[in-house]
């Protein structure tokens, strides 16, 4: 039989539901095989005794024939940027370090309700601010992909790097992530697994350590774009707490996957052809239009003429947004105080101390734009560019159901080759960032390898609400694709 | 725009975050770096577009003004670096 850490979360839950297979086995072999991959530092706490406890709980459930929903007992890692009652929740700062929240975010109460267990809080950029995970105070993560040749560590992306390093290594049978400018789907094509970023306003943001409010969502990281339809499902759903959490009906994501794209209408933005974009990266964005087209859709040429104004719009609104959403980190509350005799200094310190240098930077430049006699030339300049932005993706969608462009410009890099300067850096979001601004879905598909070794995704956005469509266009990438490499130190 | 060591400890003061003296040179460089980048923008003309308020067109969902959570203070309480008697504590502001 299939080892337990190899399965996905569909063959997982067909195997419970068979009873081949204990739900306390798949917590157990996940738990060795977290021990066993220490070095890749994708976690930042480990909660084996949680997690056989959760199985446990599973397996009784099962006994008496009544299984809780559809993740139960199926074992989670969780980006430690959710809170989780009980158990320390950080952001990967040292503000935060030895935060342990008194309640549940909604998205992973709502993982509980539907029967999954937690293995751990994964690691990731020091409050998701980042796109290679070496902002974090835990360290950095090393992604389980190697070059062909070259064993210098790659970065996993980020800033949820720490959860797709771990789905990528077999630790996890699935995570999740928060996705604010492409921390789901970056990390995701990096590491080589399918990360989905759902509409703003799915999924519910109360209990998520917050980074800039208008953007961050949650969304599921997992081996199969099935699982991804399966852990959304669970994930997705009004919140009383979240007022931008949408009350609208949540599909059976899963149901309509196989429908194929015959007559599905394909997007191809004629400003994501960038100059600079690496041959390979091309090659592959236009092996995607023929797997498409191959499998019966329509491709369009669409234009999205704000695209290259994207970057400098979200580099003004995330930062103002997190300038203003971390002011609450002053030593009083919850986390590091550095006393002082005086307020404003002991705040001026605990601040200095406990944020490392990005997000410091992005705090400086929030409260710079936002400040008086700037905020028109910035903060407004920039949300009226946003309202291009949307606007070019609602005028697109009146003529295609879907855009397909690639994930990232670059395959993942090795640690210090691109870190030096913050705009090189922010590039690495050049193509999942205008879906951000625009608040719609999309997903990343590992869909080839790079020439030296580590994987490319593909990246379809879709319309608002509507992932069940861009699921869709994603199985048949899948399909098409027949992505079956592993990383390099895990054999196969 | 260029911003300098001065407009560093502004803003640094703006944030109360504590910037060194020694520190300020590089951070002016760098976040003028990212100034720059961003003053793209200015290019495009945008009259008359109204600023984004809201990614998702839906109405604020309203709710009875009652208290629906609380009860707790020891919970909210529990990760404070000084608390005392049921409050928070903080360096002494009133003379």
């Amino acid at each position: 039989m299939t080892a337990p850490t190899e399965l996905t979360i569909a063959e997982a839950r067909d195997a419970l539901a068979k009873g081949d297979l204990s739900a306390r086995d798949l917590a157990e072999a996940h738990i060795k095989a977290i021990e066993a991959a220490r070095d890749l530092n994708a976690f930042i706490t480990e909660t084996p005794e949680r997690a056989l406890a959760d199985a446990e709980a599973a397996d009784a459930r099962r006994a008496k024939g009544e299984p809780a929903g559809a993740l139960d007992g199926i074992p989670l890692a969780i980006k430690d940027l959710f809170c989780t009652e009980g158990v320390m929740t950080s952001a990967g700062s040292r503000i935060l370090d030895g935060f342990v929240p008194p309640y549940e975010s909604t998205i992973t109460a709502n993982l509980w309700r539907a029967g999954a267990g937690l293995l751990g809080k994964t690691n990731l950029d020091e409050f998701a601010m980042g796109s290679s995970n070496v902002t974090s105070y835990a360290g950095p993560v090393v992604n389980p992909w190697r070059r062909a040749g070259d064993n210098r560590p790659l970065v996993p992306g980020g800033s949820s790097g720490g959860s797709a390093a771990a789905v990528a290594a077999r630790i996890a049978l699935g995570a999740i992530g928060t996705d604010t400018g492409g921390s789901i789907r970056q990390p995701a094509a990096f590491c080589g697994i399918v990360g989905l970023k759902p509409t703003y306003g799915r999924c519910s943001r109360w209990g998520t350590v917050v980074f800039a409010s208008s953007l961050d969502q949650a969304g599921p990281m997992t081996r199969s774009v099935r699982d991804a339809a399966i852990m959304l499902g669970a994930m997705a759903g009004p919140d009383a707490r979240d007022s931008t959490c949408v009350d609208v009906p949540v599909p059976d994501y899963e149901a309509g996957l196989d429908a194929g794209v015959k007559g599905l209408r394909v997007g191809i933005p004629a400003e994501y052809r960038i100059d600079g974009t690496p041959g390979e990266i091309v090659a592959l964005w236009e092996q995607g239009v023929a797997w498409l087209r191959e499998q019966g859709a329509e491709i369009v040429d669409i234009s999205l003429p704000h695209t290259s104004y994207a970057l400098p719009t979200y580099y003004i609104v995330a930062p103002a947004e997190a300038s203003s959403n971390l002011s609450r980190y002053d030593g009083v509350k919850f986390g590091l105080r550095v006393p002082s005799d005086d307020l404003a200094e002991m705040y001026e310190k605990t601040r200095a101390a406990g944020f490392g240098d990005e997000v410091k930077r992005r705090v400086l430049i929030g409260a710079y734009v936002l400040s008086a006699g700037y905020y028109d030339a910035y903060y407004l300049k920039a949300q009226r560019l946003r309202t291009l932005i949307a606007g070019d993706f609602r005028a697109a969608f009146e003529g295609v159901d879907v855009v397909l462009t690639p994930t990232a410009p670059s395959a993942a890099f090795a640690v210090g080759e691109k870190t030096d300067d913050p705009i090189a850096m922010y590039l690495n979001d050049v193509f999942t960032v205008p879906a951000s601004l625009a608040g719609l879905p999309a997903i990343s598909v590992p869909a080839g390898l790079s020439g030296d070794g580590p994987p490319l995704g593909l990246h379809l956005i879709g319309r608002p609400f509507d992932e069940a469509t861009m699921l869709r266009a994603a199985a048949a990438i899948e399909r098409a694709a027949a992505f079956s490499a592993r990383p390099g130190g895990l054999g196969s | 725009m260029a911003i300098d060591k001065t407009t560093v400890a502004a803003i640094a003061r703006l944030a109360r975050i504590d910037v060194p003296e020694a520190d300020r040179a590089r951070l002016a460089g760098e976040l003028s770096h990212i100034l720059t980048w961003v003053e793209q923008l200015a290019e495009v003309d945008t009259e008359g577009v109204p600023p984004m308020t809201s990614v998702v067109e839906v109405a604020l969902p309203m709710r009875d003004d009652v208290v629906s959570d609380g009860g707790y203070p020891d919970k909210v309480l529990a990760n404070a670096p000084a608390r005392d008697d049921g409050f928070f504590v903080v360096p002494k502001v009133v003379e």
